[in-house]
């Protein structure tokens, strides 16, 4: 309740004005577009789709492993803080920081998306590991070695609750490869982006719908035996290791990212750190503070945007309230919502009600609302119906909502820190989020900058991480629900 | 497995020794980006045919990423816009720029409005954008950020932020004409180039947005190169570059910039930009 009040209290100082006068023209186009896709102008569009496949597949399988391998110390607090911060920085900024180092290459690709996945990862998996059934690792013989331990008495346990969330993330890293595009990977994202800025709708249209059949068909092709498989033909896709130049790592390690006025320096006295102070006095009061503040008041009011649309966007993919027809319907609905980039739709709000936070909350809200109302849906299934169940409203309001409202909240706060990553990319759009500033930062070609603020960017994640934690364990929720 | 693992070093291999002897450049990917591929291989082709050496064009996506690509060392040649050119020489000791559109001697930023704020064309700085809502280009553009910040702190002695009501950036010059004809936002500023050819397009309703201001002229887009590509192809080869970007006459290839020809240039012929860039603090 208190959340909503805060979100109130957000979208009172949250910038929310609509000003457009005739977005009509340029809609109408985006309309026309949407209905003749052109499936045709897309140069190597074979390629990049091969590729945006090729970095999903082995950067998901990398982050699972280097996931899985943390998660067996995750209770050192070391490491859980590490995979905090890795997890707290946007696949798109490690991106940028891996651009600088090594260049166009696959590595970039890969490890923009092994890096954050690994963190997600081995939070989860510890998590799932933890709250396996105890009964079963007692049954085990007295003076069972450790690995065998392993094997054959914890991993069976749970073997089934990993794969379900490994395949998840394979989704989301789907998504993520092809917003890697947006900076110059060559994925689907690449040809989106510049057919965006162009205004080649038509050629938009195709290359989404190409992708929301990517993402929608996965259950038929992503086949847990054929992963092997996936993964070599990948690596022959994407040569990873090739073309890096060790020259430009130690550039980028001991120049580009040393703070400007400390660069090249050879005795450090006080005029030093008098021009070192103004510099970073620029970096965080001018841009970290008002980016902080940009920041939360976005994510407050996307994450209880987000919270309303779940509610109504659960039913529609639930056996309890459609047949399955308008269920296909409705999963089609919710398949669109989340994989259409925020980027795109924040884009298309921006056009009807011209430059406000608005249009980001909305995309944000109808993003994660869909990423939430899909998984409620299926939690809802779960449920045993009972036989006096009532039907329609009834139904929803008195038996089906308060059954599965602390999952709910569960799966919103656990949603909140990638709310708040996600606000980068709207940075880009122009709303001065901390991303903005960190975009700024690299256009700039001003690295030490942009390393401040990206770490500024992952604690103040790993604050809400833990404030999420926190109310989720006086609510008495899992901690882990099943799948985010 | 041992094969794949064998084909797959023998592939590694490959790539990289091929890399090493090929002459690689890009461009700022400012119009157009959707085809970029087919016009800049064209103009590689013509490069291979007059330098003897294989000549490759990588595409970017941003400013940024064109100057990063100079600073690794992975292209070796870029078509860089008058800002992301002054940045990427400053980085790279050596380097140069050697050749810049005819038109770039005299490039110019429009500041244009919507037909409901009511501004119209005139001589000086339209200081009635004051309160309006406005939209740079991409962060990194010339004439879509650098210039058109300069004339606006110059006239108001404040930022942008100060000055506007909201200050956006639409990340594109054709999306910049885009958002103030629609009136999303009131008031944007652009590269010239791209008003005209937008307009010859049919792309603009002149009853919807036009052009209130015209900045003077400034340098801008030029070829840069390395410094070290006569250490690494041969004596002589940055004068060959030079000579070939010179004598580019195809009115095919000139289209792909699009410029009418491209004439010498130096590094100090950028020295007004360094000075505007230092002044509006997007240079260090």
């Amino acid at each position: 309740m208190s959340f909503i009040g805060i979100a109130v209290f957000c979208v009172l100082v949250g910038d929310l004005e609509i000003s457009t006068l005739d977005p009509w023209q340029e809609m109408g186009r985006m309309a026309l577009g949407a209905v003749s896709p052109d499936f045709f102008t897309t140069e190597n569009l074979g390629r990049a789709f091969l590729n945006t496949l090729a970095f999903a597949i082995i950067g998901v399988a990398l982050g699972s492993a280097l996931g899985f391998a943390l998660s067996m110390v995750f209770h050192n607090p070391g490491v859980r803080f590490f995979c905090a911060f890795i997890r707290a920085i946007h696949e798109l900024f490690w991106g940028l920081i891996f651009l600088q180092a090594f260049g166009l290459t696959p590595l970039t690709g890969v490890l923009a998306l092994a890096i954050p996945y690994a963190g997600i990862f081995a939070k989860v998996y510890s998590e799932i590991l933890d709250e396996s059934d105890q009964a079963h690792l007692k049954a085990a013989p007295e003076g069972t070695g450790f690995i065998s331990f392993f094997l054959f008495v914890r991993i069976p346990d749970v073997w089934a609750h990993i794969k379900t969330y490994t395949l998840y993330r394979l989704e989301c890293g789907l998504r993520s490869s092809t917003v890697l595009g947006f900076i110059g990977l060559p994925t689907i994202g690449f040809h989106l982006e510049s057919a965006f800025k162009q205004g080649n709708y038509e050629e938009v249209a195709a290359l989404l719908y190409l992708f929301f059949a990517l993402i929608a068909s996965m259950r038929w092709w992503m086949r847990p035996k054929l992963v092997p498989f996936y993964v070599a033909t990948a690596l022959f896709v994407l040569p990873v290791g090739a073309d890096i130049s060790m020259v430009n790592v130690v550039r980028f390690l001991t120049e580009d990212i040393v703070p400007g006025p400390l660069r090249w320096v050879e005795s450090y006295n006080v005029d030093t750190f008098y021009i070192f102070g103004q510099w970073l006095r620029v970096v965080v009061v001018e841009q970290a503070l008002p980016g902080i503040v940009n920041t939360v008041v976005l994510t407050m009011i996307a994450l209880v945007g987000a919270g309303g649309l779940t509610l109504i966007f659960f039913p529609l993919v639930s056996a309890k309230f459609f047949g399955r027809w308008p269920r296909k319907a409705g999963h089609m609905f919710l398949v669109i919502m989340r994989s259409t980039p925020e980027y795109i739709m924040a884009y298309v709000f921006l056009q009807l009600w011209g430059p406000s936070m608005l249009p980001a909350i909305v995309a944000l809200s109808l993003h994660n609302g869909a990423i939430i109302g899909h998984l409620i849906g299926h939690h809802a299934d779960q449920l045993p119906a009972r036989a006096d169940a009532p039907k329609g409203l009834n139904l929803y309001a008195y038996d089906v909502l308060p059954r599965i409202y602390r999952q709910f909240l569960a799966f919103l706060f656990y949603r909140w820190e990638v709310i708040m990553r996600e606000t980068a990319i709207l940075g880009i759009l122009g709303i001065h989020t901390l991303g903005f500033y960190v975009d700024s930062a690299f256009v700039d070609i001003r690295f030490d900058r942009a390393l401040v603020l990206i770490v500024i960017t992952a604690l103040l994640n790993i604050s809400v991480d833990k404030i999420s934690r926190t109310v989720r364990t006086r609510l008495r929720l899992s901690r882990s629900p099943d799948i985010v | 497995m041992k094969k794949i693992l064998s084909f797959l070093f023998v592939f590694l291999a490959l790539t990289s020794v091929a890399h090493a002897e090929t002459f690689v450049f890009t461009a700022i990917p400012d119009e157009d980006e959707s085809r970029l591929r087919s016009r800049f291989d064209k103009v590689a082709t013509y490069l291979s045919q007059e330098l003897g050496v294989e000549v490759k064009y990588i595409p970017v996506k941003s400013y940024g990423a064109a100057v990063t690509a100079f600073l690794n060392n992975q292209v070796q040649l870029a078509w860089f816009g008058g800002l992301s050119g002054v940045r990427a020489r400053l980085r790279v000791p050596g380097s140069e720029a050697i050749a810049q559109g005819f038109e770039d001697q005299a490039f110019v930023t429009y500041f244009i409005a919507n037909s409901s704020t009511g501004l119209k064309e005139g001589k000086d700085f339209p200081g009635k954008i004051q309160d309006k809502t406005f939209t740079f280009g991409s962060k990194g553009s010339t004439s879509g950020r650098l210039m058109p910040e300069f004339y606006i702190r110059e006239h108001f002695k404040k930022s942008p932020e100060d000055v506007f009501k909201r200050v956006g950036f639409s990340g594109d010059h054709s999306k910049t004409i885009q958002l103030v004809q629609s009136g999303a936002y009131q008031v944007g500023a652009l590269n010239f180039k791209v008003w005209e050819n937008e307009i010859k397009a049919g792309k603009v309703d002149p009853s919807k947005v036009s052009i209130i201001w015209k900045t003077p002229p400034y340098p801008d887009y030029q070829w840069s190169i390395r410094g070290d590509v006569n250490t690494i192809f041969g004596a002589g080869f940055k004068d060959k570059v030079t000579r070939s970007l010179l004598e580019m006459k195809d009115p095919d290839l000139l289209a792909s910039f699009p410029r009418r020809s491209f004439i010498p240039a130096r590094n100090s012929d950028y020295q007004p930009i360094v000075d505007v860039g230092k002044k509006v603090g997007l240079l260090d």
